[in-house]
């Protein structure tokens, strides 16, 4: 499942339905994003997508973490627009046969969505407002996978 | 006419999010925008901005058709 969102989502609801009927998943790991609000400096956070080509390339991706990590179902959720501080940003659940799997393919697609996926970030606050760009750490957590 | 979508500070910078240009291939909408907003212009050709045609990544010069969709992707930033 991959899908963006522009409303509020709840992490908890969404590990529940994706850890339902599954037999033979010995492991399911999830991140979740939440929108910082920087001591006060960000109010606002807003993301940007590209409707259907964002979709197609994060697809590119989990289609990767599959192959890669041998996962049974993985599960991406984005939100897109305007975030409030505490918000969750971004939910990823993957599901393996074991751990290690599950844990290493929730960290890989992190990193590629952090500097990869179709979205642009700006963040909007007192002192005016500022499009966030990958970061070299964002840059070298990706390379750590090739 | 091709139809042409700017992203993140793009649009900022162009003041605009969307329009259509006559342009047969990528490399005269280029010009054709660079020579109407210089700014706009150089900001296309900046580091790691991508362009996609029909939503597919492309390199260098491509032609377009009349409902081409061309979008210029600046660094990606997500999560």
């Amino acid at each position: 499942m991959i899908r963006l969102v522009e409303t509020a989502f709840d992490p908890g609801a969404l590990l529940s339905e994706f850890t339902r009927g599954r037999s033979e998943t010995g492991a399911v790991a999830t991140f979740t994003g939440i929108a910082r609000a920087e001591a006060g400096a960000t109010t606002v956070l807003e993301l940007e997508a590209y409707p259907g080509f964002t979709e197609a390339e994060i697809g590119k991706i989990a289609e990767q973490a599959r192959e890669r990590f041998g996962l049974h179902d993985l599960a991406i959720l984005h939100r897109v627009g305007k975030i409030g501080p505490g918000e969750p940003i971004v939910f990823v659940a993957t599901a393996a046969g074991h751990r290690r799997a599950a844990f290493e393919a929730c960290d890989f697609l992190m990193d590629y969505l952090k500097s990869r996926a179709p979205f642009w970030k700006k963040e909007h606050g007192p002192g005016g407002a500022r499009w966030v760009e990958p970061t070299a750490q964002d840059h070298a957590d990706r390379e750590r996978w090739t | 006419m091709a139809r042409v979508l700017l992203f993140g500070p793009l649009r900022d910078l162009a003041g605009w999010r969307e329009r259509d240009v006559e342009a047969a291939s990528l490399a005269a909408l280029r010009g054709a925008l660079a020579a109407e907003d210089a700014a706009l212009g150089e900001a296309l050709g900046g580091p790691g901005v991508q362009t996609a045609v029909d939503q597919a990544l492309v390199r260098g010069d491509a032609p377009l058709s009349p409902r081409s969709e061309v979008a210029f992707l600046p660094p990606m930033s997500g999560g």
